[in-house]
């Protein structure tokens, strides 16, 4: 593999942070092993090697600003030559690009290096000049949390969450720019969830808390075998035209406290039953609150599933997360009037609308999709 | 454990679950969802650290009674007599 670089983790991004090194020269790494840490607008995230091989060299230090394509380790598979085998360890080069309006400087000072940290904690600790290195985390795994920040920095009214700042900044500039260039239509239909619910009440009465399913999990699902069968929502539009993706990697679209959004996504979904969708889910889920999503979570996303969950809005037209080609909102169950073999009873249900670009999809491939979805979450115990 | 003792196991839980919820701003009457903006898959997560932590499983159907530390303190303690 040679020389590993700085991913681009979204169309948008430049530049990145290293924050921590998870790997030192002389180990061994396999592929999909993450490897550093990097701070980015939308948070902190694990990157990972593609290759197998042989750590040779660090060439950044933590704290350093990396732009897109920078070199970042030298990994070499068996057998492979170093690049430059007579070089002594090259200074690590400066950072290539600056650094973003608001990349906080402080970040370098606090020293990032080696700790495991929620996002708000790494600014907080910025913003405090607090070396987190010297805390003692309560949080999940031993991460350091907002609380840990806060109690070995004595505290402070600073301004908060200038990370989450960026991060809608990052959100901002995807959103406008996916308004500007993509011709989004919407098809919605509202569909019965009832069974579904019923079902999950009656497993989730005789399951342990752990082995509980939402119906955010039994409605993922549907939309990841729906998906399936919609070639024209699945993929991405680069380059002025349309690369159908091989398999569906929905995006989950989980909303962090303070207005902060990512989208990580769940690679190959269909394959993965219920109770498989569910773990996969809560997972990613703790690890977006907690600040450790990894770099193909944050790429490899072929359409964006968003659910408003258990209360909020019955509609949600979304707005596509570029390049992608299709969003599903899926809002808020609703008790309602419903006709059922003739007659009028009450049933919750869910309304479904699918954002589309029309460069890519039209009107009947959508309607395909609702429909498959709707078919789907009506057996859910096929699911 | 008295209430005071489970309203504390409660919070410590809760901001495991939610790291960048502020334990000393939670007040009783503070909703999970509506003011602290814990969603489904939280509240879940929740039940199942309270589980762990506790050995009270709390069913799907109780889960608007945790739904504000008051309520959970009260709820839990009650619970953990009952056993």
């Amino acid at each position: 593999m040679g020389l590993f670089t700085m991913p681009s983790l979204g169309s948008d991004m430049e530049s990145g942070t290293l924050a921590e090194w998870l790997v030192a020269p002389g180990d061994t790494v396999a592929r999909g092993d993450a490897v550093a840490v990097v701070e980015t607008q939308k948070g902190a995230i694990e990157i990972e090697c593609f290759e197998a091989g042989t750590v040779q060299e660090l060439k950044a230090q933590p704290g350093q600003v990396l732009a897109v394509g920078a070199p970042v380790a030298v990994i070499l598979a068996a057998g492979e030559a170093a690049p430059e085998p007579e070089a002594a360890p090259a200074p690590a080069p400066p950072p290539a690009a600056p650094a973003p309006a608001a990349a906080p400087s402080a970040v370098e000072r606090a020293g990032v290096g080696a700790v495991r940290a929620s996002p708000a904690a790494r600014l907080r600790a910025a913003e405090l000049g607090v070396d987190l290195g010297g805390l003692r985390g309560s949080g999940p795994g031993g991460a350091i949390v907002l609380a840990d920040v806060e109690a070995g920095g004595g505290g402070g009214t600073g301004k908060p969450a200038s990370r989450l700042d960026e991060m809608r900044k990052a959100i901002a500039a995807a959103m406008t720019r996916a308004k500007q260039t993509i011709p989004h239509f919407y098809l919605s239909q509202t569909m019965d969830v009832q069974d579904a619910i019923d079902l999950l009440a009656v497993r989730n009465s005789e399951a342990p808390p752990e082995e509980r399913i939402l119906l955010g999990a039994v409605l993922l699902r549907a939309a990841a075998l729906a998906a399936q069968k919609a070639e024209t929502l699945n993929g991405h539009y680069t380059d002025g035209a349309f690369q159908p993706a091989a398999q569906v990697n929905p995006g989950l679209a989980v909303a962090l406290r303070g207005g902060g959004l990512v989208a990580p996504a769940l690679e190959d979904a269909p394959s993965m039953p219920l109770r498989e969708t569910m773990a996969a889910m809560r997972d990613l889920v703790s690890r977006a609150r907690a600040g450790r999503l990894t770099g193909s979570e944050m790429t490899r996303g072929t359409l964006t599933v968003s659910s408003l969950g258990g209360t909020g809005g019955e509609v949600m037209a979304g707005v596509i997360f570029p390049p992608q080609v299709a969003l599903i909102g899926i809002g808020a169950p609703q008790l309602r009037p419903w006709v059922a073999g003739g007659r009028i009873v009450p049933r919750t249900v869910v309304t479904v609308t699918v954002a589309a670009d029309h460069r890519v999809s039209g009107g009947r491939q959508a309607a395909r999709f609702l429909s498959e979805f709707e078919t789907l979450v009506s057996q859910p115990e096929a699911l | 454990m008295t209430q005071t003792d489970m309203r504390a196991v409660f919070l410590e839980e809760l901001t495991r679950v939610a790291p960048d919820i502020d334990p000393a701003g939670v007040s009783d009457g503070d909703h999970l969802q509506d003011d602290l903006e814990l969603d489904s898959m939280d509240i879940l997560n929740l039940v199942a650290a309270l589980h762990q932590r506790l050995g009270i499983e709390i069913p799907e159907a109780d889960y608007p009674r945790i739904a504000t530390a008051g309520a959970a303190a009260a709820y839990l303690s009650a619970a953990a007599a009952a056993d």
